[in-house]
């Protein structure tokens, strides 16, 4: 069992919660990932591990309350625990020197970027990032991004806040501009802003990271569900991953496998919003 | 019962398994195989010939002692019966139930030179499931030794090392990457061939009999490298298995609706995705089913398909698809075991012998509507021994088909061999270890089970992690050197 020691609402449906998992805080780096099942009845799900802190044993999760587990997770508290907390998996990400760099955020994405820009910025890269999201409500950690780059945009689908539009615009512009030459580029977000991403850097040869978000059940090489088309071949995003170079990505193929369970998800969540308020109703009778 | 004569004992006939009805069984995850009732399993005993030089023990890879078991099961005395069993094998209502029978113990009575053999397995189960009702041989643990010894890896063959050097008295830590123990017994082999209660009783009694602890959700290779593991520790032993799933290199593998086993089988299995949504993992089976492969993986995922089928056709009140074993060989080469190959008959699996997939074929959502494939003749053996399959030419077709799985075969899993310098592999991705002593070419590190061997059997990794232990422990004693 593993204990929850600290939590924050980042939006409303983006949670910050700290774990108590020693095992895996001792080797965590940044890039990997940790794979979480609540209770008995759960589903095992795939977290990037967005910090650590060896010393106190701990790691951070950020995550986006989506469907049913994620949403049963934004409901605990601080002392509640978690029966599995497995990792650190993956390869970490890898960093050097490379020059110009940018590191592209979306969403949820924004927590996993972080530790990577951090990293970049650390290893003497001039970074400049990009953050985005639908709205206003779903930016987090502006200030923290800002910190750690050397120019920062930040842009909404809706313009409530900073530029208007998709990440995918800011960062042709950079590509256009004969002052920056870019070294690398970093996306981590929804697999359709990644696939966007890798096709505005294409015509410009920039080498473009991604980080996929597949479906996993063990994350250990065991089930292959995680698999993903790359020029040469099939990979598994659980050993092999989770980031590839994205102009190799077959990203039709992988959309259309992140939605191979869609009605059954949606079963789930809504078996589990009835199973919630039939227990709130019996607390209020009880009451 | 008086003491019969040989003659007499070869006119009683071998006493066939009660089974759940097909019927029934089609639309529920309970086991198959019911279990002898006493007086069937004494009257099956009877029919041992108890021969001097017993032929059925050299086809054991464990040696058990069949004869000794078998007479004390006639006798009535189960206590003695369970005491000779444990001398070999630690897990016989797990044997019992999963060995391939045919090809072991019971291919080599000598009863089944003429007729049926006696039915070892059969029997074996009964003890077990006797034992694991009585606990009348408690595992005891000698003097502690403060010996520490890691175990990586919780199937059959990590499981019988650690419980046989729990027993003298060392410190042993399991370490296991997923959420429960027991390897393939666990998220492989299904609750209707397996119960799962069985694997989880047979681990907790270790666990409190020998203070073994269970260290899940660590992935050697991940969580600590074998080289961190030898600080800690003074011996290691690795059971990791052979999990990694191979996929048919033909194009469509990537379209929704194509899995390996091992995906599909988990999801059933080990997240209990039949029970959805109670249980929160899904698992999808449409209304018709390939199962490409000829094992007992390739069994297990098609009665799993089948009975998912049953169960939303019941649901729904319509009528249950179909499921499809696509096997390149003819039925003779079938590799399952017998009894699972005609339990999947009774339960109206349909059979494509002679038949290789050589292309999947998608519609315009990316899921798959069919598969294409060539119809196969059998020609001269191949190093198997086998006749191997070829093509006939032109004869290509489609099999309307919406979800294909692909049980293959699989390779071990790479991740443990991360940092772990010097232990040697073969091109096969395998341990190289000896295979008497399981020692690999790693100072202090033993490895056994399908790791070595590729995917085998569960008494065969069985036998490899006990084997091993006797050798670790020889070596703590310090009356085995290295080198
Ligand atoms: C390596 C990796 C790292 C990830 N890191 C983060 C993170 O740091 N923060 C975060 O919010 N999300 C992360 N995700 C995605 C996260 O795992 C899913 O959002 C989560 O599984 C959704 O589960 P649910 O039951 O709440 O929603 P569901 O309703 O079950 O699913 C919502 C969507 O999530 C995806 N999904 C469903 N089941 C799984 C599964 N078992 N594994 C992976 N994806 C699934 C599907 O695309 C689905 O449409 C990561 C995914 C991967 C592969
Ligand atoms: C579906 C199926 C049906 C089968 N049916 C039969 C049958 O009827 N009869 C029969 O005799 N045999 C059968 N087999 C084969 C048999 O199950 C295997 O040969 C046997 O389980 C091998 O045992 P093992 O201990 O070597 O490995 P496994 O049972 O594979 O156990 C290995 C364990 O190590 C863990 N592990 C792997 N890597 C790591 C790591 N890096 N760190 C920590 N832990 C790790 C795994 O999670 C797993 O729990 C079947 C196999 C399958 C898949
Ligand atoms: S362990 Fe398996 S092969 Fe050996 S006697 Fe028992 S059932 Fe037969
Ligand atoms: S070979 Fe058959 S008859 Fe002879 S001892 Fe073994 S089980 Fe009994
Ligand atoms: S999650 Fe199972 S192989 Fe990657």
């Amino acid at each position: 069992m593993y204990t929850i020691a600290y939590k924050e609402a980042l939006t409303d449906v983006t949670k910050l919660m700290v774990v108590r998992a020693p095992h895996v805080a001792r080797s965590a780096r940044a890039g990997q990932f940790v794979i979480v099942r609540i209770d008995e009845f759960g589903e095992r799900i795939p977290l990037t591990i967005a910090d650590y802190d060896r010393a106190a044993g701990t790691i951070t999760i950020i995550f986006q309350e989506l469907g049913k587990t994620t949403k049963q997770l934004g409901k605990l508290i601080p002392g509640d625990t978690l029966s599995s907390f497995a990792g650190p998996l993956g390869h970490p990400t890898e960093i050097d020197n490379y020059g110009v760099v940018v590191c592209i955020g979306g969403g949820v994405g924004i927590a996993p970027i972080y530790p990577i820009t951090r990293a970049l910025k650390e290893a003497g890269n001039r970074v400049i990032s990009i953050i985005g999201a639908r709205t206003k409500d779903l930016l987090f950690w502006e200030e923290k991004m800002m910190t750690v780059s050397d120019r920062f945009i930040v842009c909404t689908d809706d313009g409530s806040h900073g530029r208007a539009g998709l990440v995918t615009e800011p960062l042709k512009e950079l590509l256009e501009d004969k002052d920056n030459s870019i070294a690398k580029v970093w996306a981590i977000g929804p697999a359709g802003m990644m696939k966007f991403v890798t096709l505005t850097t294409k015509p410009y040869a920039v080498p473009t990271i991604v980080s996929l978000n597949t479906i996993m059940i063990d994350g250990t090489g065991m089930c292959g569900g995680c698999r993903v088309l790359l020029e040469e071949g099939a990979r598994f995003v659980c050993v092999d991953g989770p980031e590839f170079d994205g102009h190799k990505v077959d990203w039709d193929s992988l959309l259309s496998r992140l939605s191979f369970y869609r009605d059954e998800e949606r079963e789930a969540t809504e078996y589990y919003e009835h199973k919630c308020r039939m227990d709130g109703a019996k607390t209020m009778t009880r009451k | 019962m008086a003491e019969l004569k040989p003659a007499e004992r070869m006119k009683i006939k071998r006493h066939p398994m009660p089974n759940q009805n097909e019927q029934v069984r089609r639309g529920n995850f309970t086991e198959v195989a019911l279990g002898y009732a006493p007086e069937t399993a004494q009257e099956e005993a009877e029919r041992c010939l108890q021969c001097k030089d017993p032929k059925c023990v050299g086809g054991c890879p464990v040696g058990v002692l069949i004869p000794q078991f078998i007479k004390a099961i006639r006798e009535g005395d189960m206590v003695q019966a369970v005491e000779w069993m444990k001398v070999k094998n630690n897990l016989p209502a797990i044997c019992g139930r999963v060995c391939p029978q045919e090809s072991q113990c019971e291919g080599s009575c000598i009863l089944g030179e003429k007729g049926e053999p006696v039915a070892i397995g059969r029997l074996e189960r009964y003890v077990g499931d006797y034992e694991l009702a009585h606990r009348t041989c408690p595992l005891v643990k000698a003097p502690k030794t403060g010996t520490r010894i890691a175990v990586v890896g919780s199937g059959p063959a990590g499981l019988t090392c650690a419980v046989d050097l729990g027993r003298e008295g060392h410190d042993v830590t399991i370490f296991e990457s997923l959420h429960s123990p027991g390897g393939v017994l666990i998220y492989g082999i299904p609750e209707f061939r397996l119960p799962k209660s069985v694997v989880h009783h047979e681990v907790t009694y270790a666990v409190e009999c020998l203070g073994i602890q269970i260290k899940t959700d660590h992935i050697i290779g991940r969580t600590y490298t074998l080289d961190e593991l030898l600080v800690d520790f003074d011996v290691v032993f690795l059971g990791t298995g052979a999990g990694l799933p191979s996929f048919l290199r033909i194009p469509g593998i990537n379209l929704n609706g194509v899995m390996s086993a091992n995906e599909f089988l988990t999801r059933v299995n080990l997240m209990k995705a039949y029970q959805f949504p109670d249980y929160d993992t899904p698992v999808k089976v449409g209304r018709k089913v390939a199962v490409i492969g000829g094992g007992n993986v390739a069994m297990d995922a098609v009665r799993c398909s089948l009975r998912l089928q049953e169960l939303a056709a019941r649901k729904n009140g319509d009528e249950r698809g179909e499921v499809h074993i696509v096997y390149r060989r003819s039925k003779d080469e079938v590799p399952a075991r017998q009894e699972e190959f005609a339990h999947a008959g009774e339960e109206g699996v349909i059979f494509d012998f002679l038949t290789n997939p050589v292309e999947i074929l998608g519609d315009e959502h990316r899921q798959v509507r069919a598969l294409r494939c060539v119809r196969m003749e059998l020609g001269e053996p191949d190093d198997s021994g086998r006749r191997r399959p070829v093509e006939r030419r032109g004869s290509d077709f489609d099999m309307e088909i919406d979800t294909v799985i692909m049980a293959l075969g699989t390779n071990p899993n790479p991740i443990v061999f991360v940092d772990a310098d010097g232990l040697d592999r073969t091109t096969y991705g395998t341990a190289v270890a000896d295979l008497e002593t399981g020692r690999t070419k790693k100072r202090r590190v033993w490895a056994g089970g399908d790791v070595v061997t590729g995917a085998a059997t569960v008494i065969s990794a069985m036998g490899a992690g006990k084997r091993a232990a006797a050798d670790m422990h020889a070596f703590l004693k310090g009356e085995s050197a290295w080198d």
